[in-house]
């Protein structure tokens, strides 16, 4: 039922004190976050490599053999010149080329993108996975809380990693190419971002189930239900934001975990195919190359873990800024 | 205690039966294995032979309760590749991941616990710090990417330690768990032992490094936590060395949390085997199972997973059943 005192009434008595509050709890998270040394650090480097992936896109241009011609841009990190493949870094190639010849700088930039776009997207659909799941078996409680419970068990014990692989595996190249924001994407890219969020949403629903479990006893709850708020209404605004610290910490963990998870499946050679580079399939049979040309798997694989690194020191010190009862000011 | 131990043991049949249909139902959602058995132009005949023999045609519910109950009589059912029973396959690389886990969780344990104890005691001091940025680079490692170095640095640029397989073709060794660690110490073969050491040194720290950054975070913070509680000023007031409160006194109780994420790190353990085994050419059940996973090769599949989630299960009931012996208040009831 909407009813439109109610959808003011709550608003208007949180954001009172928000705003004229000298320290609202958004201010002093930011205020501990801030403090956090490893975040601030984390946060610098996650810019730095943001700036590569996005400028480096002005760099990215060269004389293309095969075509005869001077390209730039996405044409560049695709141009194969097969003449000029497993060079080690010199002036021209600075990151070296891979086995057909292709600059590996313009593929670190333009993998880069899509590895952060996997990251965030398969973030997206863990926290909405984890978030819908966790508060139903909260809300609801009985038996829809025991089989989604187990259900969670069951994909907790199996490694994540198989469930990728098979996922992959089996319906990796199954969606034709598309276009994204001008870019040509492999099918394969949308496929890896909904197997990984759908691996990956059982810690974040147990947190979220444990947090509901006790905010659903709240007297403010029990008054929105008297309002007669429905079911939907009383998860998704009532229930739900007040469980957003987990979420954003989740969320964030989640980028990072996505990146890897995506870089580990195409590492072992079941990742995004074609065209479209991501850091993970960059890395798809350097192996072979270890000792030859180890600048096939050095590169991306450190950008893969700076990317990780820095993410990992955010969560960190969201994780601290947003607790309520934290202390810590490292 | 023991109904305690029963009751746990019962809640793991729920779990235990959702893995076996998990598994099993996600292995028929992709696809057909007939061609992957006889090959893509098979003739439809031949394809409805195979279905015929393998029961694909029985509706999911028989068929699932046809893989369970073989599973029951020990059956663990025959590889589609090489037509050899799924258990000796199993019996020749169970042992070899068993044995680079355990390796690398005794790394683990034996670096991460001490780190963690000494930053936790020394809070904000330079080793402190050290500890905490470098454990949030472990837990940061792609796993492929410091194999790769490893390798690349100790393999093959300073030729310290060998790259590829668990033991040298010219050592003898008689086997009887397949550890072979366990086997030479067993014989009293000494050159076995150095070897098969010698062999697994870079895949067990490739694969200790993410659990060694876990237990150490999580140590120090427990240890920080029970250093700033009352008990402790106690100890200190009545004169205790600092070296007894920090081991007897406080140690003790932080167990409790360290022992969970022990626990909760088999689970990426197992999933950082199937990396590990694939750069090291380690010859396991993680290289086993993807291996059957491209080649649709269910049986091996089916299994290898399910072995996986048993371990798993397996290593969180002992953890929870540890709780009560370290921590007496835990009352099971």
């Amino acid at each position: 039922m909407a009813d439109p005192v109610s959808t003011t009434l709550p608003t208007d008595a949180v954001a009172q004190p928000v705003s004229s509050a000298p320290l609202s709890p958004l201010r002093l998270a930011v205020r501990r976050f801030r403090k956090h040394r490893m975040a601030m650090f984390g946060l610098g480097l996650l810019i730095l490599l943001l700036l590569y992936i996005s400028l480096g896109v002005l760099l990215s241009r060269g004389y293309c053999a095969p075509l005869k011609q001077e390209v730039s841009g996405e044409a560049w990190a695709n141009c194969n010149d097969t003449g000029l493949k497993l060079q080690p870094p010199s002036a021209g190639h600075i990151f070296g080329t891979d086995v057909i010849g292709r600059d590996i700088l313009a593929r670190t930039i333009y993998g880069g993108q899509i590895s952060v776009l996997i990251g965030i997207s398969a973030a997206f659909v863990e926290v909405l996975l984890g978030a819908f799941i966790g508060a139903l078996a909260a809300y609801y409680g009985g038996w829809v809380d025991n089989i989604l419970m187990r259900f969670t068990e069951a994909m907790l014990t199996i490694p994540s990693l198989f469930l990728l692989i098979i996922g992959s595996h089996f319906f990796g190249n199954r969606l034709p190419a598309f276009n994204f924001l001008g870019r040509e994407l492999a099918g394969g890219v949308v496929v890896i971002i909904l197997i990984i969020g759908a691996t990956s949403w059982m810690y974040l629903a147990r947190i979220v189930r444990a947090n509901v479990l006790s905010l659903r006893e709240r007297d403010y709850v029990s008054a929105a239900r008297a309002l007669g708020a429905s079911d939907s209404r009383i998860i998704f605004l009532h229930l739900l934001p007040n469980t957003i610290a987990p979420l954003i910490v989740s969320a964030t963990l989640g980028v990072a975990n996505a990146i890897l998870s995506e870089a580990y499946v195409s590492f072992l050679g079941l990742g995004v195919q074609g065209a479209t580079a991501t850091w993970g399939n960059m890395l798809d049979g350097a192996y072979q190359y270890l000792e030859t040309a180890p600048w096939l798997w050095f590169f991306p694989g450190t950008l893969i873990l700076l990317t990780v690194l820095g993410i990992n020191f955010v969560g960190d010190g969201l994780r601290d800024a947003l607790d309520p009862y934290s202390t810590k000011h490292l | 205690m023991i109904q305690y131990v029963i009751r746990r043991l019962l809640l793991v049949f729920p779990v235990i039966i959702g893995v076996t249909f998990l598994t099993f139902a996600m292995l028929l959602a992709t696809g057909d294995p007939t061609s992957a058995m006889a090959g893509e132009h098979a003739s439809p005949a031949l394809r409805a032979a195979i279905r015929e023999e393998l029961g694909l045609d029985d509706p999911l519910l028989v068929q699932y309760g046809r893989f369970v109950w073989r599973l029951l009589q020990g059956d663990l059912g025959r590889s589609i590749m090489t037509r050899s029973p799924v258990q000796s396959e199993l019996k020749l690389f169970f042992p070899a991941t068993i044995e680079l886990a355990l390796a690398a969780m005794f790394l683990a344990i034996l670096v991460g616990i001490p780190l963690g104890i000494l930053a936790g005691s020394r809070h904000n001091s330079f080793i402190d710090l050290g500890t905490t940025f470098g454990a949030l680079i472990g837990v940061s490692m792609p796993i492929f990417w410091l194999g790769l170095m490893l390798l690349w640095l100790f393999g093959l640029k300073l030729n310290w330690f060998p790259t590829t397989g668990r033991i040298g073709a010219d050592v003898q060794l008689q086997t009887i768990t397949n550890l072979y660690i366990v086997d030479s110490i067993i014989t009293g073969n000494i050159p076995a032992l150095t070897s098969a050491l010698r062999y697994i040194t870079l895949p067990a720290l490739a694969l200790a490094t993410i659990p060694t950054a876990f237990i150490a975070r999580m140590t120090r913070s427990a240890m920080i936590d029970i250093l700033g509680m009352d008990y402790i000023r106690t100890a200190r007031a009545k004169g205790l060395v600092e070296r007894l409160v920090v081991t007897k006194h406080a140690f003790k109780n932080a167990l409790l949390p360290v022992v969970t994420v022990v626990g909760l790190q088999t689970g990426s353990l197992l999933a950082g085997a199937i990396l590990t085994e694939t750069i090291f050419a380690w010859p396991g059940m993680g290289r086993w199972i993807v291996n059957a996973i491209v080649a649709r090769n269910f049986p091996v599949v089916q299994i290898g997973v399910l072995v996986f989630a048993l371990i798993f299960i397996a290593v969180n009931l002992l953890v929870d059943i540890s709780y009560g012996w370290l921590d007496p208040r835990v009352r099971y009831d």
